[in-house]
């Protein structure tokens, strides 16, 4: 199956000053996803979805968007003199494709008097409100930075919930960030890990958690092992070692066991080790 | 209808659990042709998961012919699993259950009953397999 790509990046940087906040980064994100996209603080995750949605100009490279944009921004900005009513009015009055009938019916399931002032909301409250804004601009890609950040985790769920059943109603493509792993297992299905301005990992989640094992053996067989498939990270602790391998099942010695990686196993031992990487290549040899 | 559960420290793709409860559903008699599965945005309300963790479930078990889409009215059950009726499931269900109780009155408890039955079925078919 060939999925068409809403979201183009090719050798995408930024630099502030001396420091490059982003480098080399080329990716495609598939139509109809709901992409997380992961890493520290400081990785680059603000920079890259700015210069995503135009309110950064690249310093090299480029990427590109095929479709109507909405965009969240991680402090969720809104006027909080207004009512409910008037942000969602301002929101009519500022985008042509606006959707108010859907605005109207969400803010009523979420049980929110429309003349209450949003500076009075709860945090999560706040965010359905942003939320609503974002969803009744009817884009085919929504951005969101960190929309969890700052709720409690009922908010969180409640949230999430809200954007999932968006996706099930208009099939848009989602590309969110986060740096709390949990709330994205089950929610996306596809993974992009920025890491110090690079990009880490790219790709389907069932495949890229299917993909990976925990080898756990004798040490001394490790580099022989090692030498045989791509370790992510090597761990070694007395006669035992412990190799987290980018592979499919693979035909070991007895005294080796293998199990299978959890999505927050594999972005950690990615993260603890900024130099491996799993990148569609098309020229990459699996053995 | 089916409903869905999540067993999240199970390790278990999503998609893949989604697929062991419709079958698991079938085995008991539980779903049966002409049942509809929920929409994806029925599961999604009641799960909060991404709705096309659902459709790539519903791929799948249509892809075993179990369901079939039909566009614009749902997923319906195609096919039923396991090889033996109802009744005979009852009758089965009913002669374990006395082979249950004369291993516990034999003094076996509940793991070792597990692991008993574990092997003769593993021994039952591995027989089959080389034959």
């Amino acid at each position: 199956m060939t999925e068409s790509a809403i979201v183009e990046a090719t050798g995408l940087g930024k630099r502030y000053r001396r420091t490059w906040a982003l480098r080399d980064c080329s990716l495609s994100i598939p139509t109809g996803r709901v992409v997380a996209l992961v890493g520290p603080n400081g990785a680059g995750k603000t920079t890259f979805l700015h210069l995503a949605v135009g309110l950064l100009d690249a310093t090299l490279g480029s990427v590109s968007i095929k479709g109507a944009t909405a965009f969240l921004a991680q402090d969720k900005p809104l006027y909080t003199g207004f009512t409910i009513a008037e942000m969602l009015k301002f929101g009519k009055r500022l985008n042509p494709g606006w959707d108010d009938e859907f605005a109207l019916k969400r803010i009523d399931s979420l049980q929110l008097p429309l003349k209450h002032k949003v500076g009075k909301l709860s945090g999560g409250q706040r965010a359905q409100v942003a939320l609503t804004l974002a969803l009744a601009k009817r884009p085919d890609l929504l951005v969101l930075d960190e929309p969890l950040a700052n709720l409690d985790p009922l908010a969180r769920h409640e949230v999430m919930r809200g954007l999932m059943e968006a996706v099930a109603e208009t099939g848009m493509t989602v590309l969110l960030s986060s740096h709390v792993v949990s709330d994205l297992e089950n929610t996306c299905d596809w993974l992009i890990v920025l890491n110090g301005g690079r990009v880490q990992v790219s790709g389907d989640i069932d495949e890229l958690v299917a993909g990976h094992r925990i080898l756990t053996g004798p040490a001394e067989e490790a580099d022989s092992v090692s030498r045989r498939v791509p370790i992510v990270e090597d761990t070694r602790s007395g006669r035992q070692a412990t190799l987290f391998a980018r592979t499919e099942p693979v035909p070991l010695s007895p005294q080796w066991s293998e199990r299978p990686v959890s999505l927050e196993q594999m972005v950690l031992a990615y993260l603890r080790r900024p130099d491996s990487a799993s990148l569609p290549r098309p020229t990459l040899a699996t053995a | 209808m089916v409903t869905f559960h999540l067993d999240k420290g199970s390790g278990v793709a999503t998609y893949v659990q989604l697929v062991q409860q419709v079958k698991h559903a079938l085995r008991l008699g539980l779903l049966e042709p002409g049942d509809r599965l929920p929409t994806a945005k029925e599961v999604v309300a009641e799960l909060a998961i991404n709705p096309n963790t659902v459709l790539k479930a519903y791929r799948e078990l249509e892809r075993e012919g179990l369901v079939e889409g039909k566009p614009g009215l749902g997923t319906f059950v195609k096919k039923t699993l396991g090889g033996a009726s109802f009744t005979e499931h009852a009758r089965l269900r009913k002669s374990l259950g006395g082979w249950v109780r004369d291993a516990r009155k034999s003094g076996l408890d509940q793991e070792d009953v597990e692991a008993l039955f574990a092997s003769v079925v593993v021994d039952s078919f591995r027989g089959e397999r080389t034959a």
